[in-house]
């Protein structure tokens, strides 16, 4: 955790064991902190370490440099025990410039070492930080280690044998800074210099200039050890269960996970996207995998996108679409189609902050209204949600198995940090799922065609044009119940409006009972999230218990229909807290499903919960 | 379709469905429907390989009149829809049903991506001028000064020109015609055959809201000197003969010229070539009155489809590849635990 990084020092010159280290890179949007965030997780990876990271940067692609709201940064904890969050304080916070230093000092655990490149703290760049002073001689840093040096000036060093111009030598800085930080921690470079070289397979000088910028970054920490604060430390492998890992993040694990449903279901999957942060990535991943029997089309809008997944599903195949909040908002008559027509989709919600544009690239839970009742008219859908880039695979799976089996659209709800967070993942056996085929109904029953008919689970036949004797057409106009002709009298609209309501209900029948993550039912008091705050929920909860409070923690992943003993469960405690990233929308389903007094939690400042603020939610509703 | 299945001979009763037809009596949908029926048997699909996709309007519920696969869809998408169910499989002949709110408001940027994109399949625009299903609004075709619920001291705006809209897009086929034209089936056989997106306007009477706008060159009295029938390979004349179409090389527009005894030669009238795109672009703008009615198809010229494009490229980037979920997820940057030790 954020606050352990406890040194225990085992004698001069060999590394200091830590538990758990929080650093977060930040610098320009140009300077790749993103990039070296990146690697530096694996390196993590590969020693063993349990992490999470966070990555946080700004919607402008390229800000005018130096300026604050141009600062990217990455931020990782790992350790050698479960960790769930990326950590509520960084330890060490490497800035590569005055505006990162300035936007990200402020969270700085207290003692905690800033690196920052002074090659970067000239008047030009301290004037664009709105910095009157340069911290470094003023005296307010003085709660934290100070290792400052001119990283430019050793990059240019470094790379200087290249032959390279000052601008593209500079760019190697993220490299010098990612070996200092491997020469921090102990890590192995070899496998960062393999990922140089095959990144670079073009341009062999761009190759070997990053390879020495990361050399000479990690040559520097050996040398300089002696002097001052900078020490080297040494994180042990986290246990883990055997077997094969990789590191994955939400987009990833979602792309993932739809087609391993797809497989499952014995279906070809169409998945018509509209680029939209943060939800692109996953048109991205699933566009490279059409050997998957995928085909992946950029629609116009985001209308055409779904109605191009619904029309895909209406022939056959599993149509998903994907966005974030406002192209969500787009889609909702199409969602409403689906409803009516009764025809399997997924629907990915990657959840952003704020309404109309917003926070494109911060992480928020506001959609969850959106998801439960934001559509025109009575049109229930399931809506599952993830918790963890992880979780997400699972997630998807269980989508694509609720719409093939409902005959229903079904969205699931991620977020940003989600989206593009990385954690360590232990492959999945794929033949551990059980599939799920569909069977299309190819003839006529002996009681005659009817595509509105429905088996015991509510669900009507999916039939592919192209099928002989099965004619038929479909629409949004009100159905008649089994015939599916237009029909717009009262009693067949209330029956119908039953039916459709009655069949999302029941996919409740399909799913598990809602589990207690920690503690039990009947304990003092239930912290009930969904989605992206389980690391910090699971983590506050951990540590209250720890102390002796009776706490439990829940954790929604069915958010509609929950669980069958939600009520039951929920009720059995004496109070009901819910943590979400948004003013209560969770809070208010609870208490409408429920008649429970849950209580909101809320924290919408595009940033996820620090374990620190659940903790102390928990000590606040127990007073 | 199946190219290799032979095609079991239909009538025109096959494609009608038992469902009562809810049109207003007189609307010139029938006619297209007729048409529409008439035509099927002749192109040598089968009903279950058809699809009818539609939007939102009068005109959109046609599907239900036609014993095939239907969907009527939302208002503007039957594009998108029609793009999803001829992607997913392209064995099916699909045709969209729309009209002139449905897709040159709601759902303008949805056609004009199809048609971009060239998806293979038919659109039959109906084109009435006015929105009938929500009771007589002006429409985005209305002429100038329509006056309507919406409209009661006369529309102000510039009406879209469809095929002019059409072209602009990039459609490679267009067509125009007429409910109670003979002539339809014809035009509705030359967009089936083209391979791509065939757009056909269809000028359709409005009997409640918009009656007989269309008369000035649909009237059956008249009709020779107000309408220009194109065929390929024909000189362009009307007027029993005595009309043609020439080419103002100054004012580099069309012009109406006079044809004596029926030479044309003499006259300069141009001879249709379908694939002649410049002289498209001319033809759907000729104003009507100084000009007659261009009608007929106007403009066939093929390009590879989207469908097909799509289709080859899944098929080239799978080669060579296999679809092993496991293998996928394993592969790249990993490392083992074996015995709480990880190995890279």
């Amino acid at each position: 955790m954020a606050t352990a990084f406890k040194e225990e020092h085992t004698g001069a010159h060999t590394p200091v064991h830590s538990d758990a280290v929080v650093v977060r890179f930040a610098g320009d949007s140009g300077d790749g902190m993103q990039l070296t965030g990146g690697q530096f997780t694996l390196s993590a990876a590969l020693a063993g370490n349990d992490f999470a990271t966070f990555p946080d940067f700004p919607a402008e692609i390229r800000a005018p440099i130096g300026t604050l709201f141009g600062v990217s940064a990455f931020q990782i904890n790992f350790g050698s025990s479960a960790i769930d969050t990326a950590g509520d304080q960084p330890d060490v916070l490497i800035a590569m410039n005055p505006a990162a230093l300035k936007t990200n000092v402020g969270a700085l655990r207290e003692g905690g070492l800033i690196i920052a490149d002074t090659g970067e703290f000239n008047q030009r760049n301290l004037d664009k930080a709105k910095y009157s002073s340069n911290p470094f001689e003023d005296g307010s840093l003085a709660k934290w280690q100070v290792l400052a040096f001119d990283i430019s000036a050793l990059t240019l060093e470094a790379v200087k044998p290249f032959g390279m111009g000052n601008k593209d030598a500079l760019r190697c800085k993220n490299m010098w800074t990612l070996g200092l930080a491997l020469w921090m921690f102990d890590r192995d470079r070899q496998p960062i210099i393999d990922w140089l070289n095959a990144k670079f397979a073009k341009n062999q000088v761009l190759a070997d200039a990053n390879v020495a910028a990361l050399n000479a970054g990690h040559a520097y920490g050996e040398t300089a050890e002696l002097a001052g604060p900078l020490k080297q430390y040494h994180v042990d492998a986290a246990p883990a269960v055997a077997g094969l890992y990789r590191t994955v993040t939400g987009a990833e694990s979602i792309s993932y996970g739809l087609v391993a449903g797809a497989q499952l279901a014995g279906l070809k999957m169409f998945f018509g996207g509209y680029p939209i942060t943060p939800a692109s990535a996953i048109l991205h991943h699933l566009s490279r995998l059409k050997e998957y029997g995928i085909t992946t089309f950029q629609a116009e809008d985001e209308i055409a996108a779904i109605c191009s997944a619904i029309g895909a599903s209406y022939a056959g195949q599993l149509g998903v679409t994907s966005s974030s909040g406002p192209g969500i908002a787009l889609k909702g008559e199409a969602m409403g189609l689906a409803i009516m027509t009764e025809l399997p989709l997924v629907i990915v919600n990657s959840q952003r902050g704020g309404p109309s544009t917003g926070l494109p690239t911060k992480t928020e839970q506001s959609d969850l209204y959106q998801a439960v009742y934001g559509r025109n008219g009575d049109a229930p859908m399931p809506v599952i949600a993830a918790r963890s880039p992880v979780d997400a695979f699972d997630c998807a799976v269980e989508a694509v198995r609720i719409a093939v089996e409902y005959m229903t659209p079904v969205m699931l709800l991620t977020d940003g940090y989600i989206a593009n967070a990385a954690e360590p993942w232990l492959v999945p056996d794929l033949d551990s799922y059980t599939p799920f085929p569909v069977a299309f109904l190819e003839s006529a029953p002996e009681d005659g065609f009817k595509p509105y008919s429905r088996d015991h689970k509510l669900k009507r036949p999916w039939v592919k044009p192209g099928t002989p004797g099965l004619l038929h057409r479909i629409g949004g106009i009100e159905k008649e119940v089994d015939t599916g002709h237009i029909n717009y009298g009262p009693a067949n609209h209330q029956a119908m409006t039953d039916i459709r309501s009655a069949k999302v209900n029941g996919v409740a029948d399909s799913i598990p009972d809602q589990i207690v993550e920690q503690g039990g039912a009947g304990a003092k008091l239930a912290v009930v999230g969904w989605g992206s705050t389980y690391g910090p929920i699971k983590q506050a909860v951990r540590r209250k218990r720890a102390e002796g409070v009776d706490v439990a923690h829940i954790h929604i992943r069915h958010i509609w229909p929950m669980p069958k003993n939600m009520g039951a469960l929920l009720k059995s405690f004496d109070k009901v807290i819910v943590p979400e990233m948004n003013t209560g929308q969770l809070k208010t389903v609870l208490r409408d499903q429920f008649l429970v007094d849950a209580k909101p939690v809320n924290k919408v400042s595009g940033q996820p919960f620090t374990i620190a603020e659940i903790e102390a939610a928990i000590e606040s509703a127990l007073g | 379709m199946n190219d290799m299945t032979p095609v079991k001979a239909t009538s025109p009763k096959d494609w009608e469905t038992d469902q009562e037809v809810r049109w207003c009596p007189g609307c010139g949908d029938y006619a297209i429907l007729k048409a529409v029926q008439r035509t099927m048997p002749e192109l040598g699909s089968t009903p279950e390989n058809t699809v009818f996709i539609s939007g939102i309007g009068c005109s959109s519920r046609f599907p239900y009149y036609m014993e095939t696969y239907g969907f009527h869809t939302i208002h503007g998408r039957a594009p998108a829809v029609a793009t999803g169910v001829k992607l997913a499989n392209p064995d099916l002949d699909v045709w969209i049903i729309t009209g002139d709110g449905d897709a040159l408001s709601i759902g303008g940027n949805h056609t004009m991506h199809l048609l971009r994109r060239n998806l293979d399949c038919q659109i039959m625009l109906f084109n009435n001028e006015i929105y009938g299903l929500t009771k007589g609004q002006y429409s985005p075709t209305s002429r100038v000064g329509t006056t309507s619920p919406s409209t009661p001291y006369g529309s102000v705006d510039r009406p879209a020109t469809p095929c002019a809209f059409a072209l602009g897009s990039g459609a490679r086929f267009v067509a125009r015609g007429f409910d109670v034209s003979k002539n339809l089936p014809e035009v509705l056989k030359a967009a089936h055959a083209h391979r791509g997106a065939a757009f056909i306007e269809i000028f359709q009477n409005c009997i409640v809201y918009n009656k007989d706008v269309f008369e000035d060159f649909a009237a059956p009295k008249g009709a020779e000197d107000h309408q220009l029938w194109l065929h390929n390979g024909e000189p362009m004349i009307f007027a029993k003969g005595t009309k043609g179409i020439a080419l103002d090389a100054e004012a580099l527009n069309l012009k109406v010229v006079d044809v004596v005894d029926g030479d044309w030669q003499s006259a300069g009238v141009i001879v249709h070539d379908v694939t002649n795109r410049s002289v498209a672009h001319m033809l759907v703008e000729m104003p009507f009155g100084e000009f007659p009615m261009a009608l007929g198809v106007l403009y066939d010229d093929p390009r590879p489809t989207f469908n097909d494009a799509v289709i080859a490229q899944n098929a080239s980037a799978s080669v060579g590849k296999t679809a092993d979920l496991g293998k996928l997820l394993a592969k790249g940057q990993t490392w083992t635990v074996a015995d709480g030790h990880p190995e890279v």
